[in-house]
C-alpha cells in the first residue's frame, strides 16, 4: 500500500493539472458577443424587410380582394376606382422583352470572347476595367444616352410620328444597354469559374477551342450565367429613372393595347415603376393603395422569375456532379 | 543469345547481354523513332523554365520522366502534343518532331496533334457527363465511323474499366472512386485511337492499389500504345518504364529562378544500375531531391 500511493497519488495530480487546462478560459465572452452583433445585423436586415412587405401587402391587399381583374386589365385613370396597371404590364413585359433578346445574347458572347477567346493584352485588360466601370454608371446617365441616341437620333427607326422618339422600343434599347455590361461581367465570372482541367481535359482528347467552349465550359457555367440574367432582368424590371428619360407616360395614356400587338413598340408607353411613382406622387389618397398592389405585382413578378432561375440552376449543377 | 530476357528486373542476364540497349526487343531491330527532341528549351515569358533538351522516344515503349520538382519534366511532356500552346505566355524553342514532322511548324494543326498523341493529367478529370459521353466525346468530335457503343466497350476494356462499369454506362463519370476516373480517362484517351499516351503523374492522387491496376494496365497497353510517362515516383519509374530520362534543376544565379534541364535518358536498368552522371547516382539513391 505505502509503496503504491505516491504513484498514484501523482498520476492523478497529473490527471488534474490537465483537466485544468483544458477547462480553463471559461466562457469566450468576446466570441458570444460578435455572435450576437451578428445575428442583430441579420435580425434587423430581416425585421426592416419583412416590415416593407407587410407594409406594402397590407395596404394593397384591399385592392385584390375587391376588383383584381379590374386593377390588371384598367389603365391609368384619374380616379382610383377605375384605374388599373395593365398599360404598365404590357410596357414592361416589352422592356424586358427587349433586354432578353439582346442584352442577354450579347453579354454571354462578350463575355466568352474576353475569358476564352481574348488574349491578355494591355488593350483587353483596358476593355475589361471598363466594362466594370459601366456597370456603376448611375441609370439616369443611361437614361440620356437612350434619349440621345434611341429617341432623337434614331427617331425614325425607333418611333411613329405622334411618338417623337418616346417609345417602348427606345426605353427598351435603352434598358438593353443598362444592363448589359452587368449580363458580361456575372457571365464571365461564370465562365472564369470553370475550372482549366475541364477545358484540359477537352483540349486533351482534341476538341477545337469552340468544341470546349460549347461542350464543356458553357454548359459548366451555365448555372452562374443564368443567376446573372436573372438578376439583370429584375434590375431592368424596376429601373424608372431612365424611363422618365425616354419618356414613359405617367399621366393619361390613350392607347392600350395587348401584349402581343407589335404595332405599339413604335408608341408612346408606359411601364410598372413609373405607374408606381405616378401612383405615390398622386395627392388622391386612393392611389396610395394602388401603388402598393402595383408594388405587390412587381415583387410577384421578381419572386417567379427568381422562382425559375433557382430551378433552371439546380437542374444544370445537377448535371455537372 | 538470350533474346527472350526483355525484361527490366533480370540483372542475372543483363551481364550477359551485349547488344546495345536500343535492340533488346525481341526482334533485335532498331525501334522506331516517335518523338525526336532537339535543343529544347520552353519560356514562359521571359522565364526559362527548361533549357537544352535532347531526346528520343521510341515506338511501343514505356519511357519516364523523373527528377525533383519543378524540373521541368510536365512541360517537355506537354510540348509533345501542343499543350502549352493553351498557356499564353509559353514560347518553344528547338525542335520537337513527331515522325519527322516538326510539331511546331506553323501548319500543323495543334487539334489533329491531339487527336494522335493522347493525354492522362495528373488530377483525373472526367467531363461532368455520363462515362458512356466520356469516352464517345473524343471519337464523337473526331468525326470517328463505327458503331459507337464498340467503340466505348472497345476503349473501356482496353482502360480494364468495362467491368466495374459496364451497367451503369449512363451515371455520371464523377461518381467514380478516383482509380476508376483515371482509368476511365485512360479510356478517354484511348477511345481516339491514338499512337502516344501521355501520362503526367497519372497516379499522383491515388492509393496503392489504385496505383498498381494503372501500373499493371500501361503494361497491357504498351504493346499498342507509345507511353511517356511523368513521374515523382522513382520506384515506379523503375517498375514500368522501359527507358527513363532524368532531370534536374539548376539556379540561375543572376534572377534566383530555377530552370530545369535534361540530365540523361537510358534504359531503366542503366540509369538505375549504373548512372552516366552523377546527379543522376545522387538523385536516385536519394541524396537529394
Amino acid at each position: 500500500m505505502a509503496l503504491t500511493t505516491p504513484a498514484s497519488v501523482g498520476s492523478r495530480a497529473a490527471e488534474r493539472s490537465v483537466a485544468d487546462q483544458l477547462k480553463k478560459g471559461g466562457t469566450d465572452w468576446a466570441g458570444t458577443g460578435f455572435r450576437l452583433v451578428l445575428l442583430s445585423a441579420l435580425g434587423l436586415s430581416m425585421l426592416i424587410l419583412a416590415t416593407l412587405i407587410f407594409n406594402v401587402v397590407s395596404m394593397g391587399l384591399p385592392v385584390f380582394t375587391s376588383r383584381f381583374g379590374g386593377f390588371m386589365s384598367g389603365t391609368l385613370r384619374t380616379r382610383p376606382e377605375e384605374a388599373g396597371l395593365h398599360q404598365g404590364l404590357v410596357g414592361s413585359f416589352w422592356i424586358c422583352a427587349f433586354v432578353v433578346a439582346l442584352a442577354f445574347p450579347l453579354g454571354i458572347a462578350a463575355a466568352v470572347y474576353l475569358e476564352e477567346y481574348a488574349v491578355d493584352n494591355r488593350f483587353n485588360r483596358f476593355v475589361n476595367v471598363n466594362i466594370r466601370n459601366l456597370a456603376g454608371v448611375p441609370s439616369v446617365v443611361y437614361g440620356i444616352l437612350g434619349f440621345t441616341i434611341f429617341t432623337k437620333a434614331l427617331r425614325s427607326l425607333t418611333s411613329t410620328g405622334r411618338a417623337n422618339g418616346l417609345t417602348v422600343m427606345s426605353a427598351g434599347l435603352t434598358l438593353a444597354v443598362l444592363v448589359l455590361p452587368i449580363v458580361i461581367i456575372t457571365a464571365s465570372e461564370a465562365v472564369r469559374a470553370v475550372p482549366n482541367s475541364l477545358r484540359e481535359a477537352g483540349y486533351g482528347v482534341g476538341a477545337t477551342r469552340w468544341e470546349v467552349t460549347r461542350t464543356q465550359v458553357l454548359p459548366y457555367a451555365a448555372p452562374g450565367i443564368i443567376t446573372g440574367l436573372i438578376l439583370s432582368l429584375a434590375r431592368a424590371l424596376g429601373e424608372a429613372a431612365p424611363l422618365i428619360l425616354v419618356g414613359a407616360v405617367s399621366g393619361r395614356l390613350a392607347t392600350d393595347p395587348s401584349f402581343l400587338d407589335l404595332s405599339q413598340l413604335r408608341d408612346k408607353f408606359t411601364a410598372l415603376p413609373i405607374v408606381v411613382t405616378t401612383w405615390t406622387t398622386n395627392p388622391n389618397p386612393g392611389f396610395d393603395q394602388l401603388a402598393a398592389a402595383a408594388i405587390v405585382v412587381m415583387l410577384a413578378i421578381v419572386i417567379v422569375a427568381n422562382t425559375i432561375a433557382i430551378l433552371l440552376r439546380n437542374r444544370y449543377e445537377k448535371k455537372r456532379s | 543469345m538470350p533474346a527472350d530476357t526483355n525484361t527490366t528486373e533480370s540483372d542475372t542476364v543483363d551481364d550477359s547481354l551485349e547488344v546495345t540497349p536500343d535492340t533488346q526487343l525481341p526482334n533485335a531491330t532498331a525501334p522506331e523513332v516517335v518523338f525526336d527532341v532537339a535543343d529544347l528549351s520552353v519560356y514562359y515569358g521571359a522565364f526559362r523554365a527548361v533549357r537544352d533538351v535532347n531526346v528520343e522516344i521510341n515506338k511501343y515503349e514505356i519511357t519516364a520522366f523523373i527528377g525533383p520538382s519543378g524540373c521541368g519534366k510536365t512541360t517537355v511532356l506537354r510540348c509533345f502534343n501542343r499543350m502549352n500552346d493553351l498557356i499564353e505566355s509559353a514560347r518553344v524553342e528547338g525542335k520537337v518532331t513527331y515522325h519527322g514532322v516538326d510539331l511546331y511548324d506553323r501548319a500543323v494543326n495543334p487539334v489533329e496533334v491531339r487527336r494522335r498523341i493522347g493525354m492522362v493529367f495528373q488530377k483525373p478529370n472526367p467531363f461532368p457527363k455520363s462515362i458512356y459521353e466520356n469516352v464517345a466525346y473524343g471519337p464523337k468530335i473526331a468525326g470517328m465511323k463505327g458503331n459507337m457503343d464498340d467503340i466505348v466497350e472497345r476503349a473501356l476494356r482496353a482502360a480494364g474499366l468495362w467491368d466495374e462499369v459496364k451497367s451503369r454506362l449512363k451515371a455520371s463519370g464523377m461518381g467514380l472512386s478516383g482509380g476508376q476516373q483515371q482509368r476511365l480517362c485512360i479510356a478517354r484517351a484511348i477511345a481516339t485511337d491514338p499512337e502516344v499516351l501521355l501520362m503526367d503523374e497519372p497516379c499522383s492522387a491515388l492509393d496503392p492499389i489504385a496505383t498498381a491496376r494503372i501500373e499493371d494496365l500501361m503494361q497491357e497497353i504498351k504493346s499498342k500504345y507509345t507511353i511517356v510517362i511523368v513521374t515523382h515516383n522513382m520506384q515506379q519509374a523503375a517498375r514500368v518504364s522501359d527507358r527513363t530520362a532524368f532531370f534536374t534543376t539548376e539556379v540561375n544565379p543572376e534572377s534566383d529562378t530555377r530552370t530545369g534541364l535534361l540530365v540523361e535518358c537510358d534504359t531503366t536498368d542503366m540509369i538505375f544500375s549504373n548512372p552516366g552522371d552523377e546527379r543522376t547516382e545522387n538523385y536516385i539513391t536519394g541524396r537529394f531531391g
